[in-house]
């Protein structure tokens, strides 16, 4: 362990690994094949307070301010083995913050309260059919009508989007570009809120994903998350922390399949022995580990800068490129290893090299990442 | 009534042990420590007796080097009150352990002693029994139900030939067995929570005690590595195997 993490938050560890020990482990493997966990799962980490980390105590949370809590608890989550089940535990983490920061006081105090117990499941709602990466960019329409804004248009790959109960949506309330973007948090039973097909992914598996459309939907005024229009910046800010999760996603994935590695490779035999005493077996675990310890190390790294109150962009998108990089070739490696059994669905690590490649898309392509780095270098 | 549980730090049953190379002990550097699941049990079973408006306060108690207030803390997130830390960084015996307990247990004079039957360390399976026996209390040890009746306790033991239950005049010690309960995970506010419960720490020297140990320990080897087996083709090489290699029949 390292000088970062203190005795609470080694506490909470222990109780997010029992969590996950006690009520997710023995079923991860049908939930991934059914492509959902039930929603029970959500309520018990309610319980455990592993959804309210991070969020004002007046709310329901604790340990506001504390980045490294919140490493700590998605890197033991993570030993879920399930990418899926993270993120969709995690969909609050990406939907919250802004009802938190910018609605009003009423609404936030309405709404925060419930998704921290797990009552109530959030999801965000920002990419559509026409484009993902690019905010700016939005076609979703909000009119103004008397007190409500009317919401047309459609949304894609939404985590939670299936079960959620309350959504923020990002529509385009004014000209075009990123001046024009406004945040609402829509109810799942407006009328004109419709929610289609649960989106079958490559990995994932366990996270509801699915598409949004918006067909005349009556949105209150009052509903409206920060300033009309001054949507784009308060998407923005929450990136930083986005981008942390899945750059944390990335190292613990690929931990896990070294682990798994480690394991395997010190019992399968070849040629009368295990096949770690070979050479090159070694060597390409020591490689698998350099990869991840460094990965890991400058995400801690970016943690503490922001837990030092700094915004630091360029490095947490050099992160989340490097962790997601780490991982896609840190599974592959595992599953090498593995031979035959590494491409069975009952070995685990099959999952993580398929899981694994959503780092590198979400929160962001690991392109747009480099345009943000660039812009920051001042190239 | 008061209810006081002992717990202890030790090696993460999770952790694969290794002997040192000089063969004085187990390599402790850099190992995961946590709280004696046996002991985890003992703290569960107070909290539920406290959740049953059986129990008033729950006093927990750990001896051993600073760091052992880790494991205080985690009692007191999971429900107990507060928390008592005698400090030493001396190896403790189980009769040296016997006798701080004692002393704890005269100052706060609580109806029921709560432990682990053993710590997964050293698995002597003495401490309770000895505290029982120094304090003139009746034992119940290898708990696998605990029932409170007024000024009685009924513990159900598990002994070699099945359950045997036995009643026992209050105040009195009980040792928990594997299935006495499932101890729960603290939940985190909780853990913020336990932060602000008083935990006091006290010397040996205070309660009268001097931690000296009795025993030394001669020699600690990693068991012997098992052998591979060896398949046999048919009922006939087994016969001969059992007859003049292993020499067993």
């Amino acid at each position: 362990m390292t000088a970062y993490f203190n005795e609470t938050h080694n506490q909470a560890r222990e109780t997010t690994r029992k969590f996950i020990q006690t009520h997710v482990l023995p079923h991860i493997d049908d939930w991934e094949e059914a492509g959902e966990f039930p929603r029970e799962i959500y309520t018990l980490a309610g319980e455990a307070g592993l959804l309210g980390a991070g969020y004002p105590e007046a709310l329901g949370g604790h340990s506001e301010g504390d980045v490294f809590m919140k490493v700590a608890i998605s890197e033991e989550l993570m030993r879920s083995t399930s990418g899926g089940l993270v993120a969709g535990l995690g969909s609050l983490d990406i939907a919250l913050p802004p009802v938190i920061k910018w609605a009003r006081p009423e609404l936030r105090d309405a709404i925060v309260p419930s998704v921290l117990t797990g009552e109530r499941i959030m999801a965000l709602g920002i990419t559509e059919p026409g484009g993902g990466s690019d905010v700016a960019n939005i076609r979703t329409r909000a009119t103004r009508d008397g007190d409500d804004f009317i919401l047309n248009g459609s949304k894609t790959f939404i985590t939670s989007g299936h079960r959620a109960d309350y959504y923020t949506v990002a529509a385009r309330t004014g000209g075009d570009g990123h001046g024009g973007i406004s945040l609402f948090l829509v109810d799942r039973d407006t009328p004109g809120f419709t929610r289609g097909r649960h989106l079958k992914k490559m990995g994932w598996w366990a996270s509801d994903t699915a598409e949004l459309s918006f067909d005349d939907c009556r949105v209150p005024a009052d509903r409206l998350i920060g300033q009309e229009n001054g949507g784009f910046a308060v998407i923005m800010s929450n990136f930083l922390a986005e981008r942390l999760m899945l750059a944390i996603m990335g190292y613990t994935t690929a931990q896990i399949a070294l682990e798994m590695a480690m394991e395997y490779t010190g019992q399968r035999q070849a040629f009368g022995r295990p096949i770690n005493g070979f050479q090159i077996t070694r060597h390409k675990l020591v490689d698998m580990a350099t990869k991840v310890d460094v990965a890991r190390e400058y995400t801690y790294r970016c943690a503490a800068l922001m837990q030092a109150g700094k915004a630091p962009v360029k490095q947490v998108a050099m992160a989340k490129n490097l962790c997601s990089d780490v991982c896609e070739s840190v599974t592959r490696e595992a599953i090498q290893l593995h031979g035959g059994m590494g491409y069975m669905r009952e070995a685990a690590v099959e999952r993580l090299y398929r899981d694994g490649r959503l780092l590198a898309i979400g929160g962001g392509t690991n392109e747009i990442m480099k345009e943000l780095i660039a812009k920051q270098m001042g190239l | 009534m008061k209810v006081l549980v002992a717990v202890k730090r030790v090696i993460d049953y999770n952790v694969k042990v290794r002997v040192k190379p000089d063969n004085t002990g187990v390599d402790l550097a850099n190992v995961k420590m946590a709280m004696n699941p046996f002991c985890e049990i003992a703290v569960e079973e107070a909290v539920r007796l406290k959740e049953k408006g059986i129990a008033s306060e729950i006093v927990v108690v750990s001896i051993g080097p600073k760091a052992s207030q880790e494991q205080i803390r985690t009692a007191l997130a999971l429900g107990a009150d507060r928390g008592i830390h005698v400090e030493t960084d001396e190896e403790v015996q189980s009769l040296e352990a016997a006798k701080l307990l004692k002393g704890v247990v005269e100052k706060e004079e609580p109806k029921m002693v709560i432990m682990g039957k053993q710590s997964i360390d050293t698995d002597n399976n003495q401490t309770g029994q000895m505290l029982a026996a120094l304090m003139g209390w009746g034992q119940g040890t290898f708990a696998s139900e605990v029932a409170v009746d007024g000024e009685k306790v009924n513990v159900t033991r598990e002994v070699d030939g099945g359950l045997m239950t036995v009643g026992l005049k209050l105040p009195a010690v009980v040792t928990t067995d594997l299935r006495l309960n499932e101890p729960r995970y603290a939940s985190l506010p909780n853990i913020m929570k336990a932060k602000k419960k008083p935990l006091e720490s006290v010397a040996p020297a205070d309660l009268g005690v001097e931690v000296a140990p009795r025993l030394s320990t001669l020699k600690v080897e990693a068991p012997k590595q098992r052998e591979a087996g060896v398949k046999v083709e048919d009922v006939a090489e087994l016969v001969d195997k059992l007859k003049n290699e292993a020499k067993v029949i």
